[in-house]
């Protein structure tokens, strides 16, 4: 099948230093990719090249075929329109309650009645678990949580082909972060998503994703399941896979995951 | 995993047959997603609308829903799942959830008729909970230089000097540019008027006076207000949404000490250092003015301006300069740690900030104006 995003040669650099030396990558329709790497490894960077939102400095990224920079702007709004993003801190929009902020991508299409876009505003909040109690609250009211959910109901709000996740997990206790990790696999499963995500929290690695890439040394070091990761004896890998911490996190979850890596069940 | 994949992705289409019964049976197909139902959205919620009491509904034959394409279908039904129903088992998760009970949203308040008296009385109480809270954090003040001066090695001097930089030296530019051009029109209006009493010599009192005592004072604090008020309450409140200010609370470090303190001994250092520059450069247009109009030379200008006025004036404009200083920093402190963390109160709070300082600095001079009638009027 034909891969759904594709990196090809691509550099980047900040002043000196080249965080990314000819780095290829491709995310087939469907999968679920974890980008891993080490502070600094530029993760955050590369999910902003996929997103239009820097330019590298030499390469390709094609998203749905469609290469990001020099084409229409017209094309590239209406790209936009098949992903969703979920930033680290969420992004809510501050000044709008959560029912606006989710209504917001909606409202901005102009072809759906007032009555509709509150019924699905209200379906996608209890997709991610959000009380309706709660849709008149400002984002400023909330727990970390329940940005991170309703940040997830905003990006899903125009279903979405492709759902990019900036560290998902990060700042939520383990249960929450487990229910988050089940939410969007269960979503994966009924909206035929394809995911891109990055993160630091190998429970979530372990438990979301297919494939896993691992950022290193400017380029893609190595990308495959789990085992095959874990294969590559590269020092950040076993640091970070096979380390005290890792070890644990894979013991844990190996009786719960067959086969070490099969992810979603 | 698209189950129609070889074949092409058809636009939704309604279509009717009658039932064995004699009732409608509707037959759905085609892709029920939101690419495709962008455009006909209303229109095919319409249309299904007008069969929500068919007998039977077949959607087997949709290639491809989401819950967008759900929603709609749900809709048209009432929000209830209708007895005959052929659905794909793929499909089937949709509805469920689309099924499932779920609470509604309170309904919106209703409408309040005390409403507009209810705001007066609000904006009432703000405004005196506010002109509290700054005579509280003056009081802060007053301690905090109780607090420098018994030892003045910790005083926070850095940020005093960067403050008079910032809010000083470099609004040097704006102060003389504005302060030149009133200075020309001030002296260009008043010897228009004066040629016809044969008054001419006494556009030096007329400027001199307006400009030393009132306009010079009035112009910087101002300017001041927009220029480095405006920033102080921004600052304050990024500081407020990005936690700095918990950030400092936490670390015992006094936030009045580190923040208010040296901004309001800053403006209340800078204002009159630059209300004496505003004041030169008004006075060096208005002499221009007065020699292409009047053919008052520079030398008389400046000679008859000691007399013209008494060095009142000039410590009275001062002591304007350095209690606006003190106001504006005071009100635009006040007016930032009181931000909520969100872009919305920031915006409004900055805005507020500079009304308030303007307008307290109005009321102010207009207080010292009655106060100071019987001091430094030459001519008596």
């Amino acid at each position: 099948m034909k891969p759904l995003i594709e990196i090809e040669g691509l550099w980047t650099v900040f002043g000196d230093s080249v965080v990314h030396r000819d780095l290829n990558l491709s995310v087939a329709p469907g999968e679920v990719l974890a980008l891993v790497g080490g502070s600094g490894s530029g993760k955050t960077t590369l999910l902003r090249q996929m997103l239009g939102l820097e330019r590298p400095a030499r390469g390709v990224v094609r998203v749905f075929g469609i290469p990001l920079h020099g084409v229409p702007a017209a094309q590239l709004r209406r790209l936009r329109k098949r992903w969703g993003v979920l930033f680290q801190e969420g992004a809510l929009y501050s000044a709008l309650s959560v029912f606006d902020n989710v209504a917001l991508p909606l409202r901005e299409l102009r072809c759906f009645d007032e009555g509709f876009v509150r019924d699905m505003v209200m379906l996608k909040l209890a997709m991610v678990d959000i009380e309706a109690r709660h849709a008149d609250k400002m984002p400023a009211e909330l727990s970390g949580g329940m940005v991170k959910r309703i940040a997830l109901a905003r990006a899903l709000a125009l279903e979405p082909e492709l759902l990019f996740l900036d560290e998902p997990t990060a700042g939520l206790d383990p249960d929450r972060s487990e229910s988050f990790v089940r939410l969007v696999a269960e979503l994966r499963r009924e909206l035929k998503l394809t995911v891109v995500m990055v993160t630091h929290d190998l429970d979530t690695l372990v438990a979301a994703a297919d494939r896993i890439a691992v950022l290193a040394e400017q380029r893609v070091l190595v990308s495959g399941t789990l085992q095959e990761v874990v294969a590559a004896r590269h020092p950040f890998i076993v640091n970070f896979f096979l380390g005290e911490r890792g070890l644990r996190a894979l013991a844990a979850l190996r009786p719960l995951t067959p086969g070490g890596a099969a992810g979603i069940r | 995993m698209q189950p129609a994949a070889s074949t092409a992705i058809r636009e939704p289409e309604i279509r009717l047959t009658s039932a064995a019964d004699g009732g409608t049976a509707v037959a759905l197909s085609g892709a029920w997603d939101i690419r495709a139902l962008q455009a006909r959205a209303t229109e095919l919620g319409r249309a299904l609308a007008r069969h929500a009491r068919a007998t039977s509904w077949d959607l087997t034959e949709i290639q491809r829903i989401d819950h967008i394409g759900a929603l709609l279908i749900w809709r048209a039904w009432e929000k209830r799942r209708p007895a005959a129903l052929a659905l794909r088992p793929e499909h089937e998760a949709l509805f469920a959830r689309l099924g499932a009970p779920r609470e509604t949203s309170a309904a919106r308040a209703r409408a309040d008729w005390l409403e507009p008296l209810r705001s007066l009385g609000d904006l009432a109480a703000a405004l005196a909970g506010g002109a509290l809270e700054i005579v509280r954090l003056l009081g802060q003040v007053m301690l905090d230089a109780l607090a420098v001066l018994r030892d003045p090695l910790r005083g926070p001097w850095r940020e005093i000097s960067a403050g008079v930089y910032r809010t000083g030296a470099q609004a040097l530019g704006i102060t003389a540019l504005v302060g030149f051009l009133i200075g020309v029109v001030l002296s260009y209006l008043s010897a228009e008027q004066l040629r016809d009493f044969g008054a001419n010599a006494f556009v030096v009192n007329i400027v001199g006076i307006g400009v030393v005592r009132e306009l010079g004072p009035m112009l910087a604090a101002i300017l001041v207000a927009g220029r480095s008020g405006s920033a102080i309450t921004a600052q304050l409140g990024v500081m407020r949404v990005t936690e700095e200010l918990d950030a400092l609370a936490v670390m015992g470090i006094p936030q009045s000490l580190r923040l208010v303190f040296p901004k309001v001994v800053a403006l209340a250092v800078a204002v009159p250092l630059l209300v004496l520059w505003t004041d030169a450069i008004a006075l060096a247009g208005g002499m221009l003015s007065a020699k292409w109009q009047l053919g008052i030379g520079y030398r008389t200008f400046v000679q008859s301006l000691p007399a013209a006025v008494p060095i009142a004036n000039y410590w009275i404009g001062l002591g304007k300069g350095a209690a606006f200083g003190a106001l504006i920093a005071l009100i635009a402190c006040h007016f930032g740690l009181r931000i909520e963390p969100n872009t919305e109160s920031l915006g409004a709070g900055t805005t507020r900030s500079v009304v308030a300082a303007i307008t307290v600095v109005i009321i102010v001079d207009a207080l010292v104006a009655v106060m100071f009638s019987g001091v430094g009027m030459g001519l008596r």
